[in-house]
């Protein structure tokens, strides 16, 4: 293989290719959250219990609250009322590791094309 | 076989990057284990709990186990593969002699988020605990905790610029203060001693013991990986150790052991203090577990114990998390897969100062406005997907370069079990990140993606291609 030699890049160029790349970081992390698609959180049912008793603590739970402040129960029952949902669906899941597994094929595939080059030009004399 | 001993103590391979001045080598196992363990001891102070809000405490005792399967199968790979590849940057560096540059551009990619992530959680979970301890010492209004996340990360920073040896020994002071105070706290309350606090029956009866049923032990995997992200960074310190073969399996297989027994007792100990819904929030319940666990004690020099405990192992992670995410990203720098300026060594100090500092204010952007189990969980993904890729790469640098071609410092036993295992175990982890958190699972890979066209179709163009190949390695099989 020729010997490739890389084109010398502009100090313009490399800072714009920084901003390109903290433009892609910032968006793919901060725009679920902006779009509120961010997941993981939890629900309280309506007409939830805010008594000890109605929330199902016993004796011990209810100690340790206390030891914790917390003598008033309705200052942590939205802590024990709320739960996860975790429905889904079979679809989306499946989607997800075709989007997983897609990524990690076009990775190797196009990884080893360069890799090729990168041995060839390392090795081939 | 090739000519070349990685054993060697004389070793000095990293030369034909062009950089003027090089890493300086003056770290040993001890180094290693505190950047390892100091890195990850925080996930038994804060964060881990979210697994215990996912499925209850059973879950997170099956999630703290099945994770600590997955990461020794991490630590064994990477003692492998990092014993030879001995090179800062860590699994960027293999990926780049194994797989491929963009498979190389990636896991940097994966390693700088998931570091730059942990460090964000870490100096959030420190301006907490600075506002709890101003409340427990009679400061009536709230504490604007800000400024103490500011000054968390841009002292860790400067210590970073200033030099490897004092910060990573800085490092191992606190980290072992950390680790004491868990092991204390175990033997003053689990009745070992006599006395004991624990109240587990009662904590778990009923419908406490899994409140979901199954799906919640799947889902618990989400957050038991942060019982143990970050032990793989032991390999950024590669460059820097004096002894690369030794030092490097070393300080990682006892971190990770070390981990194995500190997870462990942590959930013991506060499954069996606190009611498993206000363990479970992490966010508006118990953000440092251990520390609520200790003021449940009653005892004050344990509060105090557990609260130094829990501040020093915020500031070992941070600390670590910003040695780590430097070295990747100056590694990225250096081979021209970033611009080549962020590729320099401070003359004096020896460290890739311009990395540190440029990491500064992206750190600062998540911890200031980003809540908390939202950064854990970007940073998990992207360990994720970093666990992911070692799989692959350890059958391919087998297949590469079997036993014998080349020497190796360290070589794992019964590949290609571990390898296999971790790959199942991210399977099941990707299932449990999609309950609940797929939306950012799937924007992180989209970013990815976009990130590799980039890479791949504009910024490879200008990156020499032989010169990558760094190692004194024969030529690999098959190609």
């Amino acid at each position: 293989m020729a010997h490739y030699v890389a084109p010398k890049q502009s100090k313009i160029s490399q800072l714009f290719d920084v901003a390109v790349l903290l433009a892609l970081t910032f968006g793919a992390l901060y725009l679920p959250l902006l779009l509120k698609l961010a997941g993981g959180g939890k629900s309280v049912p309506d007409g939830a219990p805010t008594t000890w008793e109605g929330m199902g603590q016993n004796a011990t739970e209810i100690a340790q609250y206390n030891a914790l402040g917390f003598t008033d129960p309705a200052a942590v029952a939205d802590i024990i009322n709320a739960r996860f949902d975790y429905s889904f669906s079979w679809g989306a899941l499946i989607l997800m590791f075709v989007i997983i597994v897609g990524y990690y094929v076009m990775m190797l595939r196009l990884s080893d094309r360069e890799y090729r080059d990168v041995i060839s030009e390392k090795f081939d004399k | 076989m090739a000519n070349f001993d990685i054993t060697s103590k004389e070793r000095d391979g990293m030369g034909p990057h062009g950089t003027q001045v090089g890493l300086l080598r003056v770290l040993g196992p001890a180094h290693v284990w505190a950047l390892g363990v100091g890195i990850v001891l925080v996930g038994e102070y804060m964060g881990w709990n979210f697994a215990v809000g996912k499925g209850g405490a059973y879950a997170a005792l099956v999630a703290c186990w099945f994770a600590g399967i997955l990461y020794t199968c991490v630590a064994m790979i990477d003692s492998e593969v990092t014993s030879t590849v001995a090179a800062a940057g860590g699994q960027y560096t293999q990926a780049k002699h194994i797989i491929g540059p963009l498979m190389a551009f990636n896991v940097g990619l994966y390693l700088v988020f998931a570091y730059t992530m942990l460090e964000a959680a870490n100096a959030i979970t420190a301006g907490y605990l600075i506002s709890q301890v101003a409340a427990l010492t009679g400061y009536a209004g709230t504490l604007d905790q800000q400024p103490f996340i500011v000054l968390a990360i841009v002292f860790l920073a400067w210590l970073n610029y200033r030099g490897v040896l004092a910060t990573l020994t800085f490092n191992l002071v606190i980290t072992a203060i950390a680790f004491s105070a868990i092991i204390i706290l175990f033997l003053a309350t689990s009745g070992v001693f006599g006395g004991g606090m624990m109240r587990h029956a009662d904590l778990m009866a009923d419908n406490a013991a899994l409140p979901y049923g199954w799906i919640g032990i799947l889902a618990a995997m989400h957050f038991g990986l942060w019982y143990y992200l970050g032990i793989e960074g032991t390999t950024q310190a590669a460059e820097e150790v004096r002894s690369p073969a030794r030092a490097l399996p070393f300080g990682t297989l006892a971190g990770i052991m070390t981990l194995l027994i500190a997870a462990t007792l942590t959930w013991y100990v506060c499954t069996g203090l606190i009611p498993w819904e206000y363990l479970g929030d992490g966010t508006n319940g118990s953000v440092a577990p251990l520390f609520d666990a200790a003021r449940l004690t009653g005892s004050q020099p344990l509060v105090w114990l557990l609260g130094v405990g829990t501040l020093f192992a915020t500031l070992a992670s941070a600390n670590g998390c910003i040695n780590d995410a430097s070295r990747a990203w100056f590694a990225l720098g250096r081979d021209k897969y970033l611009p080549g300026w962020f590729g320099a060594v401070h003359p004096r100090f020896r460290t890739p100062y311009r990395s540190i500092v440029f990491l500064v204010p992206i750190a600062l952007a998540f911890a200031l406005k980003v809540p908390l189990d939202q950064v854990i969980t970007f940073s998990i993904l992207s360990g994720l997907l970093e666990y992911t890729f070692m799989p692959l790469n350890m059958i391919l640098f087998r297949r590469k370069w079997p036993m014998g071609k080349i020497k190796r410092g360290y070589e794992h036993p019964f590949h290609p079990l571990p390898a296999l295992t971790l790959l199942a175990l991210c399977a099941i982890t990707f299932v449990a990140v999609f309950l609940g958190y797929g939306t950012q699972l799937v924007a992180m890979i989209a970013f990815y993606i976009v990130a590799s066209l980039w890479f791949h179709f504009w910024r490879y163009r200008f990156v020499n291609r032989g010169a990558q190949f760094t190692m004194p390695w024969p030529r690999p099989e098959g190609y």
